[in-house]
């Protein structure tokens, strides 16, 4: 629908100039809206490129967290984390389409059409940081591994476009940081009741432990913050309050039954609790 | 580092954040207060007695916009070059309405439409993005908007005051105008919503040229000059 109005103005748009090509001599206003035409319409062109480069970020962000939640039923995890770090690659390199169209941009000015791409990317590269490393990522981090080196190009014609060494990098900003990060809590959160479901009695603690900080962390900022944040923190809240209650159910019935019956316990009682309190 | 140390990190970027947008709120402050000083001033052309003193109303309104310069200045100096649409919403408001009142003067004076490298020139500031501070050009067409509705109120109060061949050349203006925004393909957003507003005042100045041909008042005015 809007599509066929955008149609439908283009072609008021070529109706106009038709006329004016064949009409009256093109005043000097129509002359001066006609560069404003080329001006805006780049504009919005680069727009529409970086929301679709954000949403293939976006998509394949998601499919790593996907990944990333098998790594609790899988033998083999390592070989889990190495896919999950493929595929993390593959979306590096969408992230340098985005750092090429941004070249010798305000990047603020463009940042609504890349922010969500960007923070399911922070989402996944902090998951998979934490389940290799058990710590949180730090912004510096994710963004040392954002530099991409240009392919050599041929001989360009303006000498300026190369820029020094050719390396290309891109700068998540630190609020988009931490409406990832925000977002990690809630990935976590089913970790913990997946691993419990598998018996896995120490990961619950040491999850319950790390959101426990991240949760200060967010605290200590309170609302400075960017207006989103103050939002996600009664997500976080909730996440960290299903945690709390599976490491407590964890210690009380875990002096009750005998150790190799506890597995049995938490599958049952994660099969109860997984469909309705589940992330949406 | 440890999570702590990270989000201590953190809370300094922002709060550095939020002492820069401090500064620019309180300058965007007093440019607002110039900025309406400057449209009380202009706003008396539409008094019967004021369209003889448009010359002057303009020349009062040209002092005032070099205190705009002097805060414009100082804006600049609140943060960094090369972060202007970082905090653009900040001014984004009132630089419309400073090229609004550009527009209007430029039009009060010459009956042209204000080029992007006056308004730029008025305000003391760029036209390009890569020199720094400068007028976006979508700002500079919801400023020119905002004048098309003055305008149509111009017609109406110069009829009222005697004059009866102002309301035509605004009305030939104003189509030209309007042929003008034609030619862009507007996304869905304010600026849009601004130029939809445009076709009533379109209509609102035919209106006034309508009654003033039906009853013979724009010949008879054209017979007199």
């Amino acid at each position: 629908m809007k599509k066929r109005g955008e149609d439908l103005l283009q072609k008021n748009a070529h109706a106009v100039q038709g006329l004016q090509a064949t009409g009256s001599p093109s005043s000097a206003i129509m002359s001066v809206f006609r560069v404003f035409q080329q001006e805006l319409d780049t504009k919005h062109d680069k727009y529409e490129r970086l929301v679709k480069i954000s949403r293939d970020v976006t998509i394949e962000s998601k499919r790593t967290i996907f990944l990333l939640h098998r790594v609790t039923s899988v033998q083999d995890a390592e070989a889990v984390l190495n896919e999950a770090d493929s595929k993390l690659d593959a979306v590096r390199q969408k992230i340098g389409q985005i750092a090429k169209e941004l070249q010798g941009e305000d990047i603020y000015q463009f940042h609504r059409a890349f922010t969500p791409g960007i923070q399911e990317f922070v989402e996944a590269a902090s998951f998979l940081h934490y389940i290799r490393h058990r710590s949180l990522v730090s912004l510096e981090e994710i963004n040392a591994r954002l530099v991409f080196v240009r392919p050599e190009e041929p001989p360009s014609m303006d000498s300026v476009e190369a820029g020094p060494a050719g390396a290309l990098t891109f700068q998540v900003t630190p609020s988009d940081y931490l409406l990832g990060v925000a977002d990690l809590t809630g990935e976590l959160m089913r970790l913990c009741i997946s691993s419990v479901g598998n018996g896995d009695i120490d990961t619950p603690f040491q999850l319950s432990q790390f959101l426990r900080q991240i949760h200060d962390g967010f605290f200590y900022i309170g609302n400075t913050g960017p207006y989103e944040v103050s939002k996600k923190l009664h997500v976080l809240r909730q996440s960290l309050g299903k945690v709390e209650d599976a490491c407590y159910t964890l210690r009380v019935r875990g002096s009750e039954i005998p150790k190799h019956m506890l597995a049995d316990v938490f599958s049952s009682r994660s099969a109860l609790i997984d469909p309705d309190e589940g992330p949406v | 580092m440890s999570v702590t140390e990270m989000f201590s990190n953190l809370q300094g970027f922002l709060s550095a954040d939020q002492d820069v947008r401090e500064d620019i709120r309180k300058v965007v402050q007093t440019l607002e207060q110039t900025a309406r000083e400057i449209l009380t001033v202009l706003q008396s052309v539409h008094q019967p007695s004021g369209f003889k003193e448009i010359p002057a109303k303009c020349a009062r309104a040209r002092e005032l916009f070099c205190t705009v310069k002097t805060h414009i200045a100082q804006l600049k100096t609140r943060f960094p070059a090369e972060q202007y649409y970082r905090f653009h919403e900040h001014w984004r408001f009132v630089l419309q309405r400073l090229a609004f009142l550009s527009a209007f003067v430029v039009y009060l004076e010459s009956e042209n439409l204000v080029t992007r490298d006056e308004v730029a020139q008025i305000l003391g500031i760029e036209v390009v993005q890569d020199k720094g501070f400068h007028l976006d050009l979508e700002d500079y067409l919801a400023g020119v908007l905002i004048m098309a509705s003055e305008l149509s109120r111009l017609a109406v109060n110069s009829v009222t005051a005697g004059d009866y061949t102002r309301p035509i050349r605004i009305s030939n203006f104003i189509n030209e105008l309007d042929s003008g925004f034609r030619l862009l393909n507007l996304k869905n957003d304010p600026l849009r919503k601004r130029y939809d507003g445009l076709k009533y005042d379109v209509k609102k100045i035919e209106e006034v040229v309508y009654d003033l041909s039906i009853r013979g008042l724009a010949k008879e005015a054209e017979s007199v000059s």
